[in-house]
């Protein structure tokens, strides 16, 4: 049980960590992104699923809400975090900032 | 209206999930009940018209989506396809984190979606798989403008980009 919950912990803290790598290793604000969306969105969702698997598996009222509420909570990230990224991404290129090293960029045309 | 009701019955849904277990009224207290009816109805009128946009021209309304059919496919893509792909674009962005390769560019996908949901859900699937981002949405065509971090092809399709994804977006929305 324990070792589950350990591997699921250790997963999702792996992920979130290269995310942080990625921030320092990437050369722009939307390589940064794919970066700090897709790693820390996966890396959270293997912490939340061992807070989940806890809580089902200790039981009792109080342990059975928390779980519910992180599932809630894993909706709400797994919805709002690539909408915020997606925000920022936007509003990056609307205030000018042109993608580093690009070989194409067909908003250009656009704008 | 119906998107106003809608919507708050949704809230109120999410309202009654999140305080069960507090009182002795089904599984509610009297306070959460008025609280969250209250609550639900604000959110109700302040996003019931985001929500659920009225019909634009040469978009379909997004009142389709209370189909729970829709919900089930919903449920079925996010735990199948779109969860494998995930790890795989984990294991994609993991490696190029490591390695440094890259090759960056902005291009545009005509998926050919015509409702709102659709788009959203394809853009929001595209944001968190294999190194593509969206950046800008053209709202009149529905066209996408993604960010690739390992361009293959300028000018490519919407399937060489995302896969299966724009069949599960139209199986799901339209």
């Amino acid at each position: 049980m324990s070792i589950l919950l350990y591997v699921l912990l250790g997963i999702g803290v792996l992920f979130n960590g290269l995310g942080a790598i990625a921030l320092v290793r990437f050369p722009d604000v939307y390589t940064r992104l794919h970066g700090a969306t897709k790693c820390t969105t996966f890396g959270s969702l293997f912490t939340a699923l061992g807070v989940i698997v806890y809580g089902f598996a200790r039981g009792g009222a109080q342990y059975n809400t928390l779980a519910i509420h992180v599932i809630i909570a894993l909706i709400a990230l797994l919805v709002t975090n690539p909408t915020g990224s997606h925000a920022i991404a936007r509003a990056a290129y609307r205030s000018g900032v042109k993608p580093k090293g690009a070989v194409v960029d067909k908003l250009e045309d656009r704008s | 209206m119906l998107a106003f009701f809608v919507t708050a019955i949704g809230a109120f849904f999410f309202y009654l999930l999140l305080t069960f277990g507090s009182g002795t009224i089904v599984a509610w207290s009297l306070e959460e009940w008025i609280s969250g009816a209250v609550l639900s109805l604000i959110v109700g009128a302040i996003a019931g018209r985001v929500a659920f946009n009225r019909k634009k021209e040469g978009r379909k309304s997004s009142l389709r989506m209370l189909n729970p059919l829709r919900w089930l496919l919903f449920l079925v893509y996010l735990i199948g396809p779109f969860l494998w792909a995930m790890a795989k674009a984990n294991l994609d962005v993991a490696y190029r984190v490591i390695t440094g390769k890259i090759r960056p560019g902005i291009v545009r996908l005509s998926p050919g979606l015509s409702t709102d949901f659709g788009t959203t859900l394809l853009a929001n699937s595209i944001t968190l798989t294999p190194g593509t981002l969206t950046v800008d949405v053209d709202e009149e065509s529905g066209d996408l403008f993604v960010h690739w971090i390992n361009v293959r092809d300028t000018d490519p399709s919407a399937e060489a980009v995302c896969g299966s994804f724009v069949d599960w977006a139209r199986r799901i929305a339209e």
